[in-house]
């Protein structure tokens, strides 16, 4: 069980809407991971009139709790916007805040983002920022009002995994209570279960699963791995030491050289 | 046994052929005497690429598909079959890996064996995909050929629609517009653009990978082509968005840069009719139910993105099952 705001969600998966082959196998993955969170993209699919509802009404037919978000931002004025949509259309004071810096990278404007925090929270927004694991920023956006926080695994997209270890581990240890999803950048399972190991609260991807040749399988895949990094971190595991350590004493043994 | 086919779109005109081609009396109706851009097959690519749509589509995709070519041939002419070349622009190059595994049917070129089937593409890419058995067509052509043939045989698309007797039995193939009916059908939004450009000579179907969207580029002839097709999970069937044209346009002019100095002919916009699989369906609803306002009627829709591929099997379906009795099981 974790909780985001005062929502006390069961899984600790998060999937994104976009990119499956279809709508149908889009269901069968949420269907086989449990995935409680589903993320769904405004701007991308938005028209006049509401044009995307039959989308949405798809998504919301899952059974699972809806994160808008902002995907395809790249100002304040446009987060805010969409913030406003999302909330109007799915009835919730959750928004995925994202605001894009750069079209290329999709790098987050931390200095947008920051703001449009400050102004989303004042609203009443329950704000989950798209952000990198740097620390400053970090403790702007709890300033701002924001009570989860959500830093990069690697950028949109790539699949890469965890490319700043020692960097998300710092923003980990210094907000230990503050409730953090490492978004984007998961390719893998084992990448998965490397964010839940570090003692991350949740994961949300996407293109992993979506784009995957059997994007159901995946999606278990990655269910698995969530709670296999999840009960690991929870056991406590053992420190790393440099040397080996016999499991079993040496002394006593009859031909010890 | 008589038939009303509601819907001239490449639907309603594949059903309305191979019925009459068995011999059945059939009327077609649709708003417009002839095709037109109020049917979303208007704005249609025409690529019968069974093969390259396998990498994202479900196995009756490509089985179905497959009948395609030879079906237009046989109906309304004008296939060229030249294959589709599929090509990987710097950094999405390993797209191009992925696209191989997910498909068949296809030979793997290297730089030498781009330059030889596309000689303007000469020097451009290190590698790409070939898949030689893949056609396409020109969508209008065919469906006035369509339409011409069927006017011919004394079917003529009829505008004033009029309540059909009891023994008659309707064929739905409205598209978008049977939501009244198909709860679960929703639409797809495409944006997809003409451009001349006498610069540059492509002979064939040319895909472009990209991690989000299908890119495409079909030659019609003349230095004329199609740009398409956005992929948005909306009904709406207007405003084509500046997004839209930046990224048609922009994977042109990285395919080629004369592509920058294109004339663009028209820009076009529609919804494409889609099921939650992203399959066709044939649905049947009996007297009295559903839109079917006496007899009986048999909707055939949900063709999404691959109108001009999958009618003609679904039409032969239609007809097998409403003439024959056979089974609408659309097999994997």
């Amino acid at each position: 069980m974790v909780k985001f705001y005062e929502t006390e969600v069961d899984s600790r998966l998060m999937l994104g809407t976009a990119l499956y082959p279809s709508p149908s196998i889009m269901a069968g993955a949420f269907k086989v991971s449990g995935a409680g969170i589903a993320t769904v993209s405004l701007r991308r699919e938005s028209g006049h009139d509401k044009a995307g509802q039959d989308f949405w009404s798809l998504v919301g037919g899952m059974g699972v709790k809806i994160l808008p978000n902002t995907a395809g931002c790249h100002t304040v004025k446009e987060a805010v916007t969409t913030a406003h949509m999302a909330r109007e259309i799915f009835g919730t004071p959750w928004i995925k805040l994202e605001v894009i810096g750069h079209t290329d990278t999709l790098q987050p404007d931390v200095f947008a983002l920051v703001e449009a925090a400050k102004v989303l929270s004042d609203e009443g927004f329950e704000v989950f920022p798209y952000t990198t694991e740097d620390l400053i920023v970090a403790d702007k956006l709890l300033n701002a009002g924001c009570r989860v926080l959500m830093p990069w695994g690697a950028p949109i997209g790539s699949g890469l995994g965890l490319s700043n270890i020692q960097g998300l581990k710092a923003i980990r240890a210094q907000f230990a209570d503050v409730p953090m999803v490492i978004d984007a950048g998961i390719g893998l399972p084992s990448h998965a279960a490397q964010a839940m190991e570090m003692g991350f609260d949740a994961v949300l991807l996407n293109t992993a699963v979506a784009k995957a040749g059997d994007p159901a399988q995946m999606a278990l895949a990655m269910a698995r791995a969530v709670e296999a990094g999840r009960t690991g971190y929870e056991a406590d595991p053992m420190e790393p030491r440099d040397m080996a350590s016999p499991s079993t004493p040496l002394i006593g043994k009859a031909f010890l050289e | 046994m008589s038939f009303e086919i509601i819907g001239a779109g490449v639907a309603g005109l594949c059903v309305a052929t191979e019925l009459v081609k068995r011999g059945a009396s059939v009327r077609l109706f649709d708003r417009e005497a002839a095709p037109g851009d109020h049917a979303c097959s208007w704005w249609a690519g025409g690529m019968l690429a069974p093969w390259c749509e396998r990498e994202s589509a479900e196995e009756p995709v490509l089985t179905l598909g497959r009948e395609a070519a030879d079906w237009w041939d046989l109906h309304a002419g004008g296939v060229s079959r030249r294959g589709t070349l599929v090509l990987a622009l710097g950094r999405d190059k390993r797209e191009l890996d992925r696209f191989a595994r997910r498909t068949s049917a296809f030979e793997t070129l290297d730089r030498a064996g781009v330059d030889a089937l596309e000689p303007d593409l000469a020097g451009r890419f290190e590698r790409g995909l070939f898949f030689a058995e893949e056609a396409h067509l020109t969508p209008r052509d065919a469906l006035a050929a369509l339409s011409k043939a069927l006017a011919d045989k004394g079917v003529p698309v009829e505008t004033d629609a009029s309540v059909p007797a009891d023994s008659v039995q309707r064929i739905d193939c409205r598209g978008l517009s049977a939501r009244d009916a198909l709860a679960d059908l929703r639409g797809v939004k495409g944006e997809m653009l003409v451009i001349r450009c006498p610069d540059v000579t492509l002979t064939r179907p040319v895909r472009l990978l990209h991690p989000r969207i299908p890119l495409y580029i079909v030659p019609r002839g003349n230095g004329v082509y199609m740009l398409g097709a956005t992929m948005v999970e909306s009904t709406e069937r207007e405003r084509i968005t500046a997004r839209a044209l930046l990224e048609m346009l922009s994977a042109a002019y990285a395919l080629h840069p004369a592509f920058a100095e294109a004339e663009v002919l028209e820009i076009g916009v529609d919804a494409r009719p889609a099921f939650p699989d992203n399959l066709p369906r044939i649905t049947t609803f009996p007297k009295g139910e559903g839109a079917g306002r006496s007899g009986g009627t048999v909707y055939v829709n949900g063709l999404y993105r691959h109108g001009f591929l999958l009618a003609p099997a679904m039409a032969r379906i239609t007809a097998e099952y409403l003439l024959e009795g056979k089974s609408v099981e659309i097999a994997a």
